[in-house]
């Protein structure tokens, strides 16, 4: 049976300077449904870049391997049908769109995937009562939907934005790119809530992340460690615990 | 006067006079010969049952006009304009129109039907014909609807004591206004292009609004209906007396069809003490194909004068048409404590060109300004911002801001900012930010990542871009002008 996603021998390169970079150098990688992943690994690793050439960032030429979603093929895709089918992606460092209203910017993206998904668009009335709940949860100001699209959000604020863009386009699959980093624990905590809510048989994520303390709140299925542009080793939960106690250096060493 | 209507007594009287002059009587080439001449510029002035005055006043502008040369200033080019080699007076319809909306091309069909355009203005904007004593073939209700509002707001005005009516019957109605005003703030020596439009002008609207009478309605309304009647040369002025206050709105987001190349209208503003005038223009004439070919060639002057103590006259544009656009809407703020505001939006694609901006003459004291420039280039187009802030001597505490924002989509097109600031004031303050941006693969990729397309995209960030400008539009103009600026832009990224 086709997995929920499936990577299979990835590989990735990008034109720095007139220079071909490889960044991913074979990826293995399957999720199935239900479950939340986590990958761990050292800056520079190529995790950002897995999460784009997931979702369709098209600087990144994909030289080999597939990556399938729920049978299609992902590599395929545009970005937006991408997000259509169910992708979502919660970016490292979220992008500012001066002018652009947080709601109005909302709107329109969950009315777009809506409407891809057959689904009937929401009116403004509707629209906006179920962001300032979903907002409200989140523990968000409520004049954050007022505002322009992260301009001048504070780092925590637009790690919060993400989330809440995640949960009103009600993605199956869900990225979490370093969503923790540069938040309090309290943040923290209701990130993390955020994204329970939504677990379910057919919900599934990948969650990258160098803490523990995040895992603590979403207990995930299982963890892999990147170096390198490669999954060098995968585990339960209990590999999370003891990278944070002793770092990546030990398992780096043990595979090299 | 509803544009059916008059477009139909409009070509009745030709009917009648073309014999009279000796023209051709050929219906479908119901127009001047080619050329301009004195006898030309009689012919107009008759044709339009004008006094002796106008004549006048007409010949002695081709005569200033003859001794002129066409500004090169600009950056812009296009080949030479031979003036001799145009039509300055012709029936509004040279050619029949679309029988059926079956017949109009269906790339402006398709224009019109994503920016909401109801069906019934559809037909009328793409000048489908109504044979004579049939019903309309479609929305036959709907049409004879917006004639009867017409005449409905017609009737508001002039129980308010507003005169709105095109400009050749004001001429004859109310000529005492006319001579007092015409060419008092854009003289026919002007430039070029004004001395040309004060010889030959035959379109165009005249405003009165008297004193202490608020407009009570925005002028864009009944103007919506009317729009098909802008003409090649148009002429404009709009006179407000003290306490008084009009919101008026020229031009559709719709492209229309057109077969004049040159346009150069005048518009001419008048504001007396505490008197606002609110001028805001959407301008998407044929902008020419993807490689450059045809398209209208924009000339315009537009001008304001701030005479009254407190007076405000407020420019806001949205230009995306015409391949050349040539165009600075300016403000001389003589009364003490008059404003100026100008709010542009200008965007090129393709091969368009632009050359736009403001002029804000500071000479009463106290007196301010505000500019704010949005441009956006795109495909292999060059757009430039061209603003002047001159402060004269008397203008004590005079003060000026200027915002001028360029974004750039792709890497072929051009943005330029050119801005002139002369000031003879030691009290004045003048400020100028200026800003360049792209619209970067980030914000796009980060849009799609959420589902939208790229189109919605580009429209998303412009519109977000423009922001400040469109919410100075007319309500129900700022929706379509958004719109607008998306489809100006489709097919400018990826
Ligand atoms: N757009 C890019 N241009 C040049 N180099 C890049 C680009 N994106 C990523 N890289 C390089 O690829 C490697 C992996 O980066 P990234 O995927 O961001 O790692 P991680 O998220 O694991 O820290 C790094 O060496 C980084 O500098
Ligand atoms: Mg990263």
């Amino acid at each position: 049976m086709s997995q929920f996603l499936e990577i299979s021998g990835l590989c990735a390169q990008i034109d720095a300077d007139g220079q071909k970079k490889q960044i991913l150098r074979g990826v293995d990688l399957s999720i199935p449904p239900g479950e939340v992943h986590v990958i761990m690994g050292p800056n520079g690793s190529g995790k950002s870049t897995l999460s784009y050439v997931l979702a369709g960032r098209e600087e990144y030429e994909v030289t080999a391997g597939t990556a399938t979603f729920h049978g299609q093929d992902l590599l395929a895709m545009e970005p937006e049908e991408r997000a259509a089918a169910g992708l979502f992606l919660a970016f490292q460092s979220p992008i500012e769109l001066p002018g652009v209203n947080n709601a109005n910017f909302l709107r329109t993206a969950v009315n777009a995937v809506r409407r891809a998904r057959g689904q009937d668009e929401l009116d403004a009335v509707a629209f906006l009562k179920m962001a300032r709940e979903a907002a409200k949860a989140l523990s968000m100001a409520p004049d954050m939907l007022k505002r322009n699209v992260n301009v001048g959000f504070s780092g925590g604020e637009k790690k919060r934005n993400e989330v809440l863009q995640m949960t009103l386009l009600q993605p199956t699959f869900a990225i979490l790119d370093e969503t923790d980093s540069g938040l309090d624990v309290d943040a923290l905590r209701i990130v993390a809530e955020g994204v329970n809510r939504l677990r379910a048989p057919t919900f599934s994520a990948l969650v990258i992340t160098h803490h523990q303390k995040l895992l603590d709140y979403l207990v995930p299925d299982r963890i892999h460690v990147m170096a390198r542009g490669r999954i060098i080793l995968s585990g339960g939960p209990e590999l999370a615990r003891q990278i944070d106690q002793e770092g990546y250096t030990k398992f780096l060493a043990e595979v090299a | 006067m509803p544009a059916v209507t008059q477009t139909r007594e409009a070509v009745e009287k030709l009917g009648q006079s073309t014999y009279k002059w000796g023209f051709e009587t050929d219906i479908e080439m119901d127009m001047a010969p080619k050329g301009l001449n004195e006898d030309i510029i009689r012919l107009i002035s008759s044709r339009k049952e004008e006094p002796e005055w106008m004549l006048e006043w007409r010949l002695a502008a081709y005569k200033t006009w003859q001794a002129m040369e066409e500004p090169k200033w600009a950056k812009v080019a296009f080949p030479p304009i031979d003036y001799q080699d145009a039509h300055y007076y012709a029936a509004p319809r040279k050619k029949p129109g679309p029988k059926s909306l079956d017949e109009v091309d269906p790339e402006l069909l398709r224009t019109y039907e994503k920016l909401g355009i109801p069906l019934h203005e559809q037909a009328l904007l793409a000048g489908v014909e109504v044979p004579e004593g049939e019903r309309m073939p479609v929305a036959v209700d709907a049409v004879f609807d917006s004639v009867s509002v017409a005449t409905t707001f017609r009737k508001t005005l002039e129980e308010a004591g507003v005169i709105f009516c095109p400009i050749s019957e004001a001429v004859k109605e109310h000529p005492d206004l006319v001579r007092k005003y015409l060419g008092t703030v854009v003289p026919a020596g002007d430039n070029f292009f004004s001395a040309l439009n004060s010889a030959v002008f035959t379109d165009g609207s005249f405003v009165y609004v008297p004193k202490g009478v608020r407009c009570p309605m925005e002028l864009s309304t009944y103007f919506r209906i009317n729009a098909k009647n802008t003409g090649q040369f148009e002429r404009t002025l709009i006179v407000v007396e003290e306490g008084a206050s009009v919101s008026y709105l020229e031009g559709c987001t719709a492209p229309m069809r057109d077969e004049n190349q040159l346009h150069a209208a005048v518009v001419e503003l008048v504001a007396m003490d505490d008197a606002s005038i609110k001028y805001s223009t959407v301008q998407n004439w044929y902008p020419g194909d993807e490689n450059g070919r045809g398209g209208i060639y924009n000339f315009v002057t537009k001008r304001g004068a701030c005479r009254g103590a407190r007076s405000k006259i407020s420019w806001t544009q949205v230009e995306t048409g015409s391949a050349i656009t040539w165009k600075y809407p300016s403000c001389i703020l003589q009364g003490e404590g008059s404003v100026g505001e100008f709010y542009s939006v200008a965007v090129t694609n393709n091969h368009q060109q632009a050359d736009t901006g403001t002029k804000m003459i500071h000479l009463g004291r106290n007196t301010r300004s505000t500019i704010i420039a949005k441009t956006i280039s795109a495909g292999r187009s060059d757009s430039t911002y061209r603003g002047l802030v001159r402060v004269q001597p008397k203008a004590s505490g005079a003060r000026n801001f200027t915002q001028c924002d360029s974004l750039l989509i792709g890497d072929q097109c051009g943005a330029h900012t050119v801005p002139y600031i002369e000031s003879r004031n030691m009290n004045a303050r003048i400020e100028h930010e200026a800003t360049t941006s792209k619209i970067s693969e980030d914000q796009l990729f980060y849009c799609r990542q959420r589902g939208l397309s790229e189109e919605d995209a580009v429209g998303l960030i412009v519109n977000g871009f423009c922001r400040d400008v469109l919410k100075e539009l007319p309500m129900e103009f700022a929706v379509e002008a958004q719109k607008l600026l998306q489809i100006s832009l489709e097919g400018s990224v990826g």
